[in-house]
Formats: structure tokens, C-alpha cells, sequence
């Protein structure tokens, strides 16, 4: 097992190089190049455009850039003056020494500005995770120890239904009932705030952040309760004939006995490879769910990023993402090995 | 053979490989036992032929009539009209057109990209399959709507003949070169499979190319999981558009799409909410119709028995 994820470990490293290489060739292969976006509104004047070259470096060969993009440019000298001469050393330390640059939005270092968000993203796709696992596993397991009952035929439907309804939707539908449709009996005011974290003015009070996080956690947790609630029906149906089973209920366990603790405990393994599959989007969050939300964490930053085409930071969630996304596919083999002996890799 | 055969060789469900003659024939009377499956075809269909007659509505997609604002449903205009007076439902029934229309040709890119290289890695194995297979690792490591919003965000200031401004082609691209990834690993799964049959290396002996072994032999046999997945592709590339369009990244106005008439529907849907419900059901009725045909089409074909023999699909 060592012997596996320490190979794994190395291909992934390989994998992100080779990822690091495509996102890089993209964003400065992009017509215009990264500085296209800089000026923001206000146009530069060429001489300006070619001091800022310089001083990024973008008069270099791509291949240098990317040196410098990788492991920063405090080796070498750089131009700052723009006079041709390198007078100063660089003062970039690379992304693999976690400089990813500043934003060109905000000015401020690329990291700050994900350090700022990433906590509310947790926040909010945390809590829509456990909620549709909460509510997805009881369902998967009836509609599986009851096959072809009204329930299942229930649950199956309303399976297809969600993973057919875009999430966006679904959100602007949620805000028309809960927030046009629905009033709070008392105040006569809106039922659910249609965004943000919490209500502007006030302090800190737990009411007021449940209230903000119903709808958004409701529309991103719905396609996750329909596809994990089908996968737990499929597993549980190929487990439930199992020999194992039959010998449980031979020895007189009840039946609540063998589906809940017998059966569950091996249906339960390919999901937790699925939830561990998911894990990314707890660092990335829900783009869609966020913008229409007005969520400030990750996927609105994304977005708003997008806009303006501020490319360091662009280029850093991808980065991130990306290596969130290879480290869970490892950690989801690696579960998958440690809860079922039967599964062996080959070292 | 034997061993293909013995994975489902009953009288009511012959293997797709035992006879080869009536394939299509075994698959079509097996759909056809598959309820939700016709419902889906059927509505399916409707919803393409609704968009391909959208020239007998009476209205102009793109003619504004400032007087005629933010009318509700009635009989004169069954979904109400839009911002500029507009009728939603002419503006609907041609968004439709934009919307199928980049669902099939990204699945199209999709698959033009991703059968080749499945079909090389599987046939010709080695170090060629493993430097394809490490690309489409890479490809499958990313976060796939971010990367979409990237390419689409850098696309939308270009001005190349097919790629104006985020035309249907350019979006179809994004959508097709980030989702082939799927097809590739499918196509190489079976191509590891049939390229050790006898008849593969009867045809070798009879001095058979390795293109007509490719395209001749092998493809054919491995159509079934590459029909069942292109159908679940179409589903998500359309669901793709829409969240695309919605950002604003996607499909420009005043061409409508579903995705951007509900970005449209955005700024006026709390005091126009049918402005917001109607593109959304015109996307919820194709995707769940696609979906299911392609479980009628994966319960017919069964292709995935094949793909579990390799380890590849569990």
C-alpha cells in the first residue's frame, strides 16, 4: 500500500506539472496575452503597456516566463525601468513557493484574497454536503430494501427530477417562493433572504445566519441528495442478496439489524469514494449557487474573476483546484482499499 | 468469444456479439420495454420539432415593442413577453434551437476528439496508450465549469471567423474539448477487450490494416457504450450551456439561449417570476428527457458488462 500511494504521489506530481503547462500555454496564449486585462477600464499608454512588460517579464520567451511563473525570478535580475538594463533583482518567489502573484482586481496578493473567501465556501458547501448525505442515505436504503414499491418508484423519479433541474434554476424558483411568494406571519416581511451570509446591519446572531443559509444550501444540496441517493440505492441492491446476509438472518438477527448494520456497512464504502470524489468542490464551491446567492466564497470570486479576466487569480484556483481534485481521487482509492480487503492494488 | 457470449447469452437477451445481424433490432425491442425511456424519446422529440417550427409563431424573436412590456401569459402571448416587449415564447422556441443545437455539436467535438484517441490507446497499447491516457488525467483533474468560464471569459474578446464573439461554435468547442475525456476512456476499454478476439486476429491474418481492423472490426462492436454515453453528454453539455449563458459567458443576446433568457430573467424575475419559470422548464424537460433515454438505451445495450471484464468501469 505504501509502496502504491507513494507511486500515486509521484504521478500526481507529474499530472499537475503537465496541468501547470496547459493552464499556463492558455492564459498566455490568449489572444492579447495576461496584460490584455490589466488596464481595467482605463486604457495604457504604449509606453506604459511596455514598462509593465518588462516589469513582468512578458518580453521574455514563454518558456522562461514559465520558469519564472514556477519557481520565481529572485535569481536573476529584472528590468524595472524599463531603459533594457536589469537593474534589480526579481522579486518573485513562484508558485511553488506559494507566490502566486498579485491580483490584478484588487491589488492585493492572489492568496489573500482566497485566504478571505475559502472559509465562507467551506461554510456553506460543508453544510449542504452533510445535509444531502442526511438526507440521500435513508432514502437510498428504502427504495433499495423496498425495489419496485410506491416509495422506490417515488424516490426514483424525484432522482431523475433532480438531476435534471439546473441548479440555477432551481435557486431563482426557491427565491420567487420563499422570498416573493411566502411571508413571515409575524412581520409580514419576506420568509428567507434571497442572499448574502447574513443580514448587513446587526451583530452576529444564529437565526439570522440560518435563515441565509436555507436557499442556498436547499438548491446546492438537491442534485447531490438525487445522485447520492441513486448510488446508495444501487449499492445496497447488489448487497442485499449476499450470502453474509442470509446467514445473518439464519443466526435470528432482526431485519432492521441486517439492512442497517450488516448491509449498510459495505453499501457505504463506494459512497464514501464518492464523497471523497466531491471533496474538491468544498474548495471551489458552487459557482452558480454563489453568484445567484450573492455568496462571498470562492465561486463568486471565480466568477467575478472571470469578468474582469484577472488571470493570476484565475490561474491560482485552477491551479488549487486541480490538486485538490488529484489528492482526493487518491484519497478516494486509498479508502476504497483500507475499508474493503477484498480490493488489492497492484504494487 | 465464448467468454464474451457466456456474459449474457440468454434466447431474451442475446449478446449484441452473438449476432451481429440484428444488433440494432435486439436493442431497439429492448428499449422499447423501457417506459420512462419512450416517454423521454417522445418528449424529446417534441421538443426538437417545437424548435425546429418556431418560424409559425406569429411574433419576431428580436422585434422589441416598448408598449407591450412585461405583459403576464394570456392568450395573445402564452408565456408572457420579456424586457423588451418581446414574446417569451417565440424567444423560447429559438433559444431551443441554440441550445439542442450546442448540446449536438459538443457532443460531436466531444466525440471526434475522444473516440481517436481511446481507439489508438486501447489498439495500440504501450507507451503511446500511456502518454494518452496521462493526458486525459490531466484533462479529467480539472475543475470542469471553471476551466469552461476561463476559455469562454479569454473566447469572448476574440474575433475568428468560427469563434465571433462567443458564437454557437465556440461554445460547443469548450463544452466538446473538455468533456471528450469520458469517450476516450469507454473506447479504450473496449478496444482492450475486442482486439484479443479471434475474429480481430482473423482479420489479421488475412492481411487486414490496422485502420480497417479499427474502423472495420472493432468500432462497430463498441458502438453501444459510445451511443449510451453521447446521449448523457448531450444532457450535460445542454445543462452546461445554459449555466454558461446564465454567468453571461455563454451564448451573447440578443440571440436568445435558455441559458442567457434566464441571465435575462435575473434582473426582473421578482416582480416577473414567469420571465424565470419557463426557459427553466424548457431545460429541466430536455435534460430529464435525455436522461432517460440513456438509461432505456444503457439498459438495452448493457455496454458496461464488457467495461467491468477490464477493471475499467465498477
Amino acid at each position: 500500500m505504501t509502496t502504491y500511494i507513494a507511486r500515486r504521489l509521484v504521478q500526481t506530481v507529474f499530472l499537475l506539472f503537465l496541468l501547470s503547462i496547459i493552464l499556463f500555454g492558455l492564459v498566455n496564449l490568449a489572444p492579447g496575452g495576461p496584460l490584455s486585462a490589466y488596464g481595467q477600464g482605463r486604457r495604457l499608454r504604449p509606453e506604459q503597456a511596455e514598462l509593465l512588460k518588462r516589469q513582468f517579464g512578458l518580453d521574455k520567451p514563454l518558456p522562461l516566463q514559465y520558469v519564472y511563473w514556477l519557481v520565481g525570478n529572485d535569481w536573476t535580475r529584472v528590468d524595472t525601468d524599463g531603459d533594457s538594463v536589469a537593474d534589480a533583482p526579481g522579486s518573485r518567489l513562484g508558485i511553488l513557493r506559494g507566490d502566486f502573484g498579485f491580483s490584478y482586481r484588487t491589488r492585493q496578493p492572489v492568496l489573500d484574497e482566497i485566504g478571505q473567501r475559502f472559509p465562507n465556501t467551506i461554510y456553506l458547501m460543508s453544510i449542504t454536503m452533510l445535509l444531502a448525505l442526511l438526507i440521500a442515505i435513508p432514502i437510498g436504503i428504502l427504495s433499495a430494501v423496498r425495489q419496485y414499491s410506491l416509495f422506490d418508484f417515488i424516490a426514483t423519479t424525484f432522482s431523475f427530477a433532480g438531476q435534471a433541474i439546473p441548479e440555477f434554476w432551481l435557486g431563482l424558483l426557491l427565491i420567487i417562493i420563499f422570498y416573493v411568494w411566502l411571508k413571515n406571519p409575524f412581520t409580514g416581511e419576506p420568509l428567507l433572504p434571497p442572499g448574502q451570509m447574513s443580514s448587513l446591519e446587526g451583530e452576529f446572531s444564529l437565526p439570522d445566519r440560518i435563515s441565509h443559509l436555507i436557499l442556498p444550501v436547499l438548491t446546492g444540496a438537491l442534485g447531490w441528495v438525487a445522485w447520492y441517493s441513486r448510488f446508495i440505492r444501487s449499492s445496497m441492491l447488489e448487497i442485499l442478496p449476499l450470502d453474509y446476509l442470509r446467514t445473518a438472518r439464519a443466526k435470528g438477527a432482526s431485519q432492521n439489524r441486517v439492512v442497517y448494520i450488516h448491509a449498510l456497512r459495505n453499501a457505504l464504502i463506494p459512497i464514501v469514494t464518492l464523497v471523497a470524489l466531491d471533496l474538491p468542490y468544498i474548495f471551489t464551491g458552487a459557482v452558480l449557487v454563489e453568484t445567484i446567492f450573492s455568496w462571498p466564497g470562492m465561486g463568486r470570486l471565480y466568477y467575478q474573476s472571470a469578468v474582469e479576466r484577472d488571470y493570476p487569480l484565475l490561474m491560482a484556483v485552477l491551479i488549487i483546484g486541480a490538486a485538490f481534485i488529484i489528492l482526493s481521487n487518491l484519497l478516494a482509492d486509498v479508502l476504497y482499499a483500507m475499508l474493503d480487503p477484498r480490493v488489492r492494488y497492484s504494487e | 468469444m465464448a467468454d464474451l457470449a457466456a456474459i449474457k447469452g440468454t434466447p431474451e437477451f442475446p449478446h449484441p456479439l452473438e449476432s451481429q445481424v440484428n444488433l440494432f433490432g435486439n436493442v431497439w425491442r429492448r428499449f422499447l420495454r423501457h417506459k420512462g425511456a419512450i416517454g423521454g424519446l417522445i418528449v424529446f422529440g417534441l421538443l426538437i420539432a417545437l424548435t425546429v417550427f418556431a418560424f409559425v409563431s406569429p411574433y419576431d424573436p428580436e422585434a422589441s415593442s416598448l408598449s407591450e412590456r412585461f405583459e403576464a401569459p394570456s392568450a395573445a402571448h402564452w408565456f408572457g413577453t420579456d424586457a423588451l416587449g418581446t414574446d417569451l415564447l417565440t424567444r423560447i422556441l429559438y433559444g431551443g434551437r441554440i441550445s439542442l443545437a450546442v448540446g449536438g455539436i459538443a457532443v460531436g467535438i466531444a466525440l471526434i476528439i475522444g473516440v481517436p484517441i481511446g481507439a489508438i490507446a486501447g489498439y495500440y497499447g504501450g507507451k503511446l496508450d500511456a502518454i494518452l491516457m496521462r493526458i486525459t488525467d490531466a484533462f479529467l483533474s480539472l475543475p470542469p465549469f471553471l476551466v469552461l468560464i476561463l476559455l469562454a471569459a479569454i473566447l469572448r474578446e476574440v474575433e475568428f471567423p468560427l469563434f465571433q464573439r462567443n458564437s454557437v461554435f465556440t461554445i460547443s468547442f469548450v463544452i466538446g474539448i473538455l468533456s471528450w475525456m469520458t469517450f476516450a476512456r469507454l473506447v479504450r476499454a473496449a478496444f482492450l477487450t475486442l482486439r484479443e478476439m479471434d475474429y480481430v486476429n482473423a482479420a489479421r491474418a488475412l492481411g487486414a490494416s490496422d485502420a480497417r481492423i479499427i474502423l472495420g472490426h472493432i468500432l462497430p462492436n463498441s458502438v453501444g457504450p459510445i451511443i449510451v454515453e453521447a446521449t448523457l453528454q448531450l444532457g450535460y453539455a445542454i445543462i452546461q450551456e445554459a449555466g454558461l449563458s446564465f454567468l453571461g459567458f455563454g451564448i451573447q443576446p440578443p440571440t436568445p439561449s435558455w441559458g442567457n433568457l434566464l441571465s435575462d430573467a435575473q434582473e426582473h424575475f421578482i416582480r416577473y417570476p414567469w420571465l424565470a419559470v419557463f426557459p427553466g422548464i424548457m431545460i429541466f424537460l430536455s435534460i430529464i428527457s435525455v436522461n432517460y433515454i440513456g438509461d432505456g438505451l444503457r439498459d438495452a445495450f448493457d455496454p458496461y458488462k464488457m467495461l467491468e471484464k477490464v477493471g475499467e468501469y465498477t
